[in-house]
């Protein structure tokens, strides 16, 4: 059994890991999402400001446009949360985490794996098992989310 | 200028294929994490199909001095794994369960992502803020 969700899944999947080759190959740097923002917010990665902000602006306008004017994708929703303590409560935890551990699900999932980096591999089993702990904890046995 | 222009369509390439995926999706990440329940396995597709392309991309880099624009291409992977590795990487991974948005969803979602979707970028950036001196105390710890 074969779902629309997977192929779709699949043919994002290789999207994603073509940008990631083209800011390899073309720009030389490993595309992190929270490494390219939070170089921004701390100033630390100020030296290439210019580079991260069109980055940003890519990943930004091209899901707008597609969003508005692809009738597959119009109406398009993110389906998160009314809770906004746990908005808050997970913003924080992404943000503080993802920079404490120098990279997220692109950084060390989509870049690291690739290359069989011991730092992405570890990263990822640990927020992989962390996420579902946390899923499972405050769906089933909590019942907040 | 050129690595401007590349930089912004590799960003472009990776909000389509975000969007694509269901990635900006709150529902099928938590789905995913969600092993208890109705799990929903797409997320694997994903991450297995980025890390395809990128694989290749790596062997064409790893045999390259520098990237098409003449600028440098990052160096051997770092093998010293580290508290801070660890200790984020959970934070992280509860984080993203909580609400099932991780950095790059939750930039390419920010213009259909609402309300919700604001507080939460802007609560994220607070909390890479609070890194600098979240690590200096972490190390201190660690030290000690």
């Amino acid at each position: 059994m074969i779902e629309t969700d997977w192929i779709l899944g699949l043919a994002g999947g290789l999207m994603i890991g073509v940008a990631a080759a083209v800011f390899l190959l073309v720009n030389g740097r490993i595309m992190g999402a929270s490494g390219l923002i939070g170089g921004l917010a701390d100033r630390s990665g100020w030296g290439n400001a210019g580079e991260r902000v069109a980055f940003l602006a890519g990943l930004v306008a091209v899901p707008a446009v597609m969003v508005l004017l692809v009738p597959a994708f119009t109406g398009t929703d993110t389906n998160i949360t009314g809770n906004f303590a746990a908005i808050i409560a997970g913003g924080l935890l992404v943000g503080l985490g993802t920079r404490l551990a120098n990279g997220c699900t692109s950084g060390h999932g989509v870049c690291g794996i690739s290359r069989f980096s011991l730092r992405g591999i570890v990263a990822t089993v640990f927020y992989l098992l962390a996420g579902g702990i946390s899923v499972v904890l405050l769906k089933h046995l909590l019942g907040v989310i | 200028m050129y690595r401007n222009l590349f930089a912004f369509i590799a960003g472009g390439i990776f909000g389509a294929g975000l969007l694509v995926s269901g990635m900006t999706n709150t529902d099928k990440v938590q789905g995913w994490l969600d092993v208890f329940g109705d799990w929903d396995p797409t997320l694997a597709f994903v991450l297995g199909g980025a890390i395809i392309p990128m694989a290749i991309a790596w062997q064409f880099a790893n045999r390259r001095a520098r990237s098409a624009l003449g600028t440098d291409l990052p160096g051997k992977p770092d093998p010293r794994l580290g508290h801070n590795l660890v200790i984020g990487s959970v934070l992280f991974g509860a984080g993203w369960g909580i609400v099932g948005l991780c950095p790059g969803p939750a930039i390419a979602s920010i213009s259909y992502g609402g309300l919700g979707g604001l507080v939460f970028l802007i609560a994220m950036l607070a909390g890479m803020l609070a890194a600098p001196p979240v690590r200096k105390g972490i190390d201190r710890m660690a030290a000690a």
